[in-house]
């Protein structure tokens, strides 16, 4: 178990070093030189210029051949590699702060919207597809599921603004903008489940279903066991493998926070910061997110990997 | 009963038997139909006035009638700059579906090749596209659509021989579809590989290869026709998915700006929802409600109708 552990968490750096390649061969390859999107649209070449020498745009991709081999790795990607080893994202070009002070300073308010919202999502959704799966062919399955499609196809933005209109505008049901207390987050929380949920009842319905038609259950019915008891005790424990994985791997998405609610909600928080870093042209920070929020998703998922052997020990031999 | 057996039924036959008796698929497939007519008519009204070089109607300005609530002559009144809004949200049907056939252009040949490659050789290219796809689908698909999207933009907007391009295609709607396309084949990607190691060890895949077909015609001639069908699943149930990305895409500043698309229409409403002006947001979020709902239903039940496996789960019970 240990060994295999290990193995997993190993294969965690290259696809670390794939995601960052990526990222790098975006923003700095295929995306030309940044002190071009940096600069804005008005910029004089002097400007440009400057800003390339003073970020090090000028240098090599990958290795630089120049005195040859003192300097081999005065080049952007080693020296990319090196500062983000160190925990060194840039600096931020509106406001010269570090990029990680400002990640570390977003954090917490993303934390404060997005976990009570996935956690209330998670139940909401698990209880829907519950009921849907209980009465699976019903009506009340097919308006569980119909409804559940319909509240996934209204935009986000959409739920946003008409919410924040009505309820926190016209009505004062809720604060409209800012971030000074719990009475702030609720609001927003309760629009990311509305518009969230669709998904959840949806796909753990199917998680549900798939055991419904096992051979176990199968068995368990003809034991004389109820059917509330076949689905809490039987199929609900069976699903909890699917379900385990689906919320792993959304946890990363704590951290990416909502982008959206935060933005229109006036809540500090990263989604909120990319959102500002997108007009600013703040090109390390929009690449610190992209790169934090993919090394948490390897990671989340090689939790995954290790928590269903420690669930299930057959997986291991596969 | 009947028992003729001259034929056997093909997949699409059976398929389109049970979508039939699927009233709320045939609902669905209808509500399709009428917004394909609606694109092909915008599609027609567009490429009419561009190719005689003059302004389309959806995009003459008429400030004496801005702003105005519905009446007979506007029936979902009037925008900013005095257009029609009902002829805005056709057009932002136009641009819906464009953004779905140029993206398909990126993931259909990406993620079935390689998706292909990876399933039927295995070894070393499995291991290659595997590690590919792993890192792309490891950046959460909103920062990656994001930063493609937003690099795309600048590269699109500075290059001289863009120019020829961004005459008949948005810039906008360019970096849109390149960003959602290389993001979207992971998807496909990971299906077709998983089909193709299924398949390869078929009886009529080793028949084949016994004759002495090569690995080519094997691969394109002999496999894909048997999971073509799952490019048709995986459109119709990514199609929603894009549009409802699109409409972020357009709050981030990332997206199209040119052209009413259904996402640029709502970013627009925004601030006049707070004048009380609510129809803007109504019609375009009307249209991506019906066109996002009838796409999600049909797209489940056409999966349900072309996956066997899924339809004798169906008549299976507890």
């Amino acid at each position: 178990m240990a060994a295999y552990i290990f193995r997993r968490l190993i294969s965690v750096v290259p696809i670390s070093l794939g995601v960052l390649f990526v990222t790098f061969l975006l923003f700095r390859v295929i995306g030309g030189n940044p002190a071009y999107r940096i600069a804005g649209k008005n910029a004089t070449p002097e400007k440009i210029a400057q800003i390339t020498r003073d970020r090090g745009y000028d240098q090599p991709y990958f290795l630089n051949f120049k005195d040859f081999p003192q300097k081999l790795f005065q080049a952007q990607f080693p020296r990319l590699v090196r500062s983000i080893l160190r925990g060194d994202f840039g600096e931020s070009i509106t406001n010269k702060m570090r990029v990680s002070e400002l990640l570390r300073a977003g954090l917490l308010p993303s934390l404060c919207v997005t976990t009570p919202l996935f956690l209330l999502d998670l139940c909401l959704a698990v209880g829907v597809a519950l009921l849907a799966a209980y009465y699976r062919g019903t009506w009340i399955d097919r308006s569980l599921v119909v409804g559940a499609v319909m509240a996934m196809s209204v935009s986000e933005i959409v739920y946003i603004m008409i919410a924040q209109y009505w309820l926190a505008s016209e009505w004062r049901l809720f604060p409209v903008w800012g971030f000074e207390g719990p009475q702030y987050v609720v609001l927003p929380v309760l629009i990311g489940v509305v518009a969230g949920v669709g998904g959840g009842v949806r796909f753990y319905r199917t998680v549900m279903l798939d055991e419904i038609y096992q051979d176990y259950v199968r068995t368990a019915r003809a034991k004389g066991v109820s059917p509330p008891r076949v689905l809490f005790h039987h199929v609900l424990r069976n699903a909890l493998i699917p379900i385990l994985t689906n919320v792993i791997v959304a946890l990363p998405f704590l951290y990416t926070g909502s982008i959206l609610l935060e933005s229109f909600f006036g809540i500090p928080g990263l989604g909120r910061l990319l959102v500002t870093s997108i007009s600013n042209g703040d090109e390390d920070i929009i690449f610190a997110e992209t790169f934090i929020g993919a090394i948490l998703f390897v990671l989340a998922n090689t939790a995954t990997d290790i928590a269903y052997t420690w669930a299930d020990p057959r997986i291991r031999l596969k | 009963m009947n028992t003729r057996v001259d034929r056997p039924e093909s997949l699409w036959a059976i398929a389109w038997q049970q979508l039939r008796r699927n009233r709320l698929a045939m609902a669905c497939l209808v509500i399709l139909i009428v917004y394909t007519s609606v694109w092909l008519y915008a599609e027609g009204t567009f490429w009419f006035a561009r190719l005689r070089d003059v302004t389309p109607a959806y995009k003459v300005s008429n400030y004496a009638i801005r702003n105005q609530p519905p009446s007979t002559a506007h029936w979902l009144g009037t925008n900013y700059a005095g257009r029609d809004n009902f002829g805005q949200v056709v057009q932002g049907t136009r641009i819906a579906f464009e953004i779905a056939i140029l993206t398909s252009v990126i993931v259909i040949p990406l993620g079935f090749f390689l998706g292909a490659l990876a399933g039927y050789f295995g070894r070393t290219i499995d291991t290659v596209i595997v590690y590919l796809f792993s890192v792309v689908g490891s950046v959460p698909d909103i920062l990656l659509i994001t930063a493609i999207s937003y690099v795309v933009r600048g590269v699109v907007e500075r290059s001289p021989s863009m120019q020829t391009v961004t005459r008949y295609i948005d810039s906008g709607l360019l970096a849109v579809c390149v960003g959602l396309g290389f993001t979207g084949w992971v998807g496909l990607c990971r299906i077709i590989r998983a089909e193709y190691l299924k398949h390869r060890e078929r009886q009529y895949v080793l028949a084949a290869r016994s004759l002495g077909a090569s690995n080519m015609a094997i691969m394109f001639r002999h496999i894909a026709p048997n999971v073509s069908h799952l490019i048709i699943i995986n459109f119709s149930l990514r199609f929603p998915g894009l549009i409802l990305t699109e409409a972020v895409l357009s709050y981030l500043g990332v997206g199209i700006a040119n052209e009413p698309s259904w996402g640029a229409i709502i970013n627009d409403a925004k601030q006049r929802l707070w004048l009380g002006n609510w129809w803007e947001l109504a019609g375009a979020t009307a249209a991506m409600f019906f066109l996002v709902l009838a796409l999600n239903l049909f797209g489940d039940a056409l999966r349900d109708a072309l996956d066997p496996k899924l339809r004798t789960a169906e008549a299976g019970t507890v």
